[in-house]
This record gives structure tokens, C-alpha cells and sequence, in this order.
């Protein structure tokens, strides 16, 4: 089980607390996280990626363990405290200043 | 009549403002999503409690949310239930999906359009501008979006597919953004020929189908535009808004950057209007409900200082179609008022007498019960308001 951890706005889209948990079968990785939230809950789907390029939407960015790992390969495995599930994978609204 | 509900959208979510009959007492409800951009909400005139919604943020995208209560409960069409998934894995019919049509079978390769250097840039999908619900099918609705296209579902807004003849005219590659982006903001249906469709774009024009969406062409012929190298050129013009009255559908009104115009030949012909006005730029036009050539518009100094001359809110209100014009004031702050009113943010009702609706970026909504002659702020302040729309309750 992953834990994520959604903004603000998409919590309130899909009508979720903070954290939500999903499935994620086989390695547990930004793009296999993604598709189990977007699986589970259908409206958040084109909110975090782009709906037909699975892009990362440009003012959305990803945490893990402590970490940035917007860049990393959508394909690289995740620290082992997202897998344990001791951390959330954290899905954040970069920040817009003024 | 027994109600009438006002529905706003903003910077910062949307809000549902309703009084009785006598259009005296409001009571306001909301923010409904907040924090979201509401960029524009319409109900059906076919259903009453069928309610579209345009959400939108930098952040999170594009988002289409629909009641059918009147505006107590929302949902996502197309998101409920089950994830719905095609043969691939991939999902499908979900609300917010608007997809270019580069199909072979109705669509048209993506090119390229003016960008804001001259050079040319891909289309991109931004953000729904406006939503047109159909006339007699609640779960049909049009949805004019940034970059320049016409999409429409014909299932409640499950799905939406996009009407490729328009993007895909020839003259596509020399359309341009405005400020705003490059936008179709106004799509007008006429109530009574399903056939043709009016949509303007800015900075394109004005254009019409006759076949119900196929095929498209431009209607700007007698717009004059100085900011654009040729100022009669055939594509260009940053429209504004255009609307007509139900009982003539041959007769446009628009709103143009500069210049109020009319056109008496579903937009073969234009012709300026702006006659008397202090200043003919400006963003929303509206028809009265039962006088076909009773017209509002709201001056705005120019195109560089987006406020109303002399610090003056003036609705000005020609009952001639045109050319002489009255300022209304009653009601309206007469001196340091420095907000704008944008393209979507008035609308009539069809009460007797004639109810008037506006909003402010400075988060006011204005309201005459009586054409005009009186107004009273019916809320003060909202985030800045970007669209106002007025549903009269049976």
C-alpha cells in the first residue's frame, strides 16, 4: 500500500482527507503511483498529468523521503519509505509567490 | 415567474445569488469551489436545474462540473462510479478531457497559430472559456476554449468532442492571441435555426456555421481594426463579445476592442454603432429581454487603462439599436471607481420589467429590476468576477 499525500485542491475535488492510500502491484514507481491514484479516483485524472501525454502538469511537483523527485524518470523506483509505507509520496502545488 | 438565480463565477470560485419574484432581497451562496477559477457557468434553457460549470487552475487544469439541482450538488459527469478504462488501460470519458480532433475521419492536422512574436506556435489546450448549453437538450452544451476551438458534448459533459472545421480553416495559421489568450469566447446559438452556430475569437473575429459545426466562415466584413496591418483584413479583430435577441437572430450586436457594431444580416455586414458613446471600448453587450433594439454596454476608457472614464461607473443604454445612447447611473458610483467588467460578466432577465446584471474585478454585482433606469450592488465583495449569468425560475 502507498500512502499520497494531495494538495489542498485536490482534496477537495475528490472529496478525500489529506492522505490516501492505493495499490500499487509490482515496483512502486512515480508513474505506477500515478496511475493507481488516477485508477481510484477518476476526477483527478488530467489534474497532476497531462490527460493524454501523462506530462507532469508544469506547476506540479513530487516529494519522496525528503525529496524533490519531480525530475527523476517517472520510471525509477521510489525510496524504500514510500514502498514500507512509513512516508507519503507527496503530490505539491509549487509555490506561486506574490 | 417565481425566482431568479444569478450564477457568478470568479477568481476565486463561484457563487449562486437568488431572490424572489420582486428581484429586491438577494441571499448569496457560496464560494462553490473555492479557490478555483470559475470562468464561466450556464444553466440549460431546456432544464433550469441543470447547471454546467468551467473550473479551472495554473495548478491542477481543467475541470467541468455539472449539477442537476439547481446548483446544491455537483459532480464530475463522466468521473462517477467506476473508473471507466479502454481496452489499453487508458481512461476514457472523463469530464475534463478536451482533445484536439486530428482524426482523419472529422478532424484536422494540428498546425500551427500566431504567436505573440509573429512566429508560429502549436495549439495548445489551456482552459474552457465559455459553455453554451443547447436550447431544447439539457445534455447538450457547447465549450469555447483557450486555444481557439469549438468542442461540445451531447452526453451531459461525459465526453467532449471538438468541431475541427473551425481551428482547421484556412485562415487558422494568422490567428493570434489577445492579452488574454487566444480564446473563443462566445459561442451564440440561434434559437431558431439548430444549424447555425456564431462563435468569436480573440484576436480572429467573428465566425458562422450553417450546417450545425461542420464548416465555418469568417463574418467581419465592415469591422475595422487599426491595430491589426491591414485594418479591414478578413481575420484579425479582437471581438469582443456578440450576443442577439431570440426574436431576431438575423440582428447581432458586438462589443468590439474599439467600436460597438451591429449587423442586420447574420453578420454578413457589419456596421459601428457607438454614435454618442464617451468611449466605444469596452468588454460585455447585452439585449434587453423584450426589446429586440434595446442594447447596454459598459465604456471603458481604453484599451490601456481597463476602468471607466472619469472614474464613473455608466451603463450606457441605447433603445434605438444603437448610435444614441444614455448613460445610467442611478444606483452606480459617480466618482472613484476604477474596475473593469468583463466580456461574460452581464446578462439579462426575462422578467417584466427587465432585469440587469453585472460584475465587477472589483467583486461587486450590480442589479436593476427595472431595464436599467435604478441599480443596487447586490453584493460588494466577491473575488473578481469573471462571468454572470441569470436563470429566470419558472
Amino acid at each position: 500500500m502507498i500512502r499520497i499525500a494531495l494538495p489542498f485542491h485536490l482534496q477537495t475535488l475528490a472529496r478525500v482527507n489529506r492522505e490516501i492510500v492505493v495499490q500499487v502491484d509490482g515496483p512502486a514507481t512515480q508513474k505506477t503511483v500515478l496511475d493507481a491514484l488516477e485508477a481510484a479516483y477518476p476526477m483527478l485524472r488530467g489534474t497532476v498529468r497531462d490527460h493524454v501525454t501523462h506530462e507532469r502538469r508544469p506547476k506540479v511537483r513530487f516529494y519522496a523521503d525528503g525529496r524533490d523527485v519531480t525530475h527523476d524518470s517517472p520510471d525509477a523506483a521510489l525510496p524504500q519509505s514510500i514502498v514500507s509505507g512509513a512516508e507519503p509520496f507527496r503530490i505539491v502545488g509549487a509555490i506561486s509567490g506574490g | 415567474m417565481t425566482a431568479i438565480r444569478i450564477l457568478v463565477g470568479t477568481r476565486k470560485g463561484a457563487f449562486i445569488i437568488t431572490s424572489d419574484a420582486k428581484r429586491e432581497q438577494w441571499t448569496v451562496d457560496g464560494p462553490h469551489f473555492a479557490g478555483w477559477e470559475i470562468y464561466h457557468m450556464k444553466g440549460s434553457p431546456a432544464d433550469p436545474n441543470r447547471i454546467y460549470v468551467s473550473q479551472s487552475s495554473s495548478w491542477f487544469g481543467q475541470i467541468i462540473q455539472r449539477s442537476d439541482d439547481g446548483g446544491k450538488t455537483w459532480s464530475q459527469p463522466g468521473s462517477e462510479g467506476e473508473p471507466s478504462t479502454d481496452d489499453s488501460g487508458m481512461p476514457q470519458g472523463v469530464s475534463n478531457l478536451f482533445v484536439y480532433d486530428t482524426s482523419e475521419e472529422t478532424g484536422r492536422p494540428l498546425t500551427t497559430h500566431q504567436w505573440y512574436d509573429g512566429t508560429q506556435h502549436p495549439w495548445e489546450f489551456a482552459r474552457v472559456w465559455h459553455l453554451e448549453p443547447s436550447y431544447d437538450d439539457p445534455d447538450t452544451c457547447y465549450a469555447g476554449i483557450e486555444d481557439a476551438a469549438l468542442f461540445r458534448t451531447t452526453d451531459g459533459g461525459a465526453s467532449w468532442h471538438e468541431f475541427a472545421g473551425l481551428r482547421g480553416h484556412e485562415s487558422g495559421p494568422n490567428w493570434m492571441p489577445g492579452a488574454g489568450g487566444m480564446c473563443l469566447h462566445t459561442i451564440v446559438l440561434d434559437p431558431k435555426n439548430d444549424q447555425r452556430i456564431f462563435c468569436a475569437i480573440s484576436a480572429a473575429g467573428t465566425f458562422r456555421s450553417d450546417d450545425g459545426g461542420k464548416s465555418w466562415k469568417p463574418i467581419n466584413h465592415g469591422l475595422h481594426s487599426e491595430y491589426i496591418p491591414d485594418p479591414a483584413a478578413e481575420v484579425g479583430h479582437c471581438v469582443h463579445r456578440i450576443v442577439v435577441h431570440p426574436s431576431n437572430p438575423d440582428t447581432l450586436f458586438m462589443q468590439k476592442h474599439w467600436d460597438v457594431m451591429r449587423s442586420d444580416d447574420g453578420g454578413e455586414n457589419w456596421r459601428e454603432v457607438s454614435g454618442n458613446l464617451p468611449s466605444d471600448f469596452g468588454f460585455p453587450i447585452a439585449v434587453h429581454a423584450h426589446e429586440p433594439e434595446t442594447i447596454y454596454v459598459v465604456p471603458i476608457l481604453n484599451d490601456s487603462l481597463h476602468y471607466p472614464p472619469d472614474g464613473k461607473l455608466r451603463v450606457y443604454r441605447s433603445r434605438s439599436g444603437g448610435e444614441e445612447w444614455e448613460a445610467l447611473t442611478n444606483g452606480l458610483p459617480q466618482e472613484h471607481c476604477y474596475v473593469n467588467i468583463l466580456r461574460d460578466a452581464m446578462a439579462v432577465d426575462t422578467a417584466e420589467p427587465c432585469g440587469i446584471y453585472f460584475g465587477t474585478t472589483g467583486g461587486q454585482v450590480y442589479a436593476s429590476n427595472d431595464s436599467g433606469d435604478h441599480w443596487q450592488a447586490i453584493v460588494r465583495d466577491l473575488p473578481a468576477v469573471l462571468s454572470v449569468e441569470v436563470q429566470t425560475l419558472p
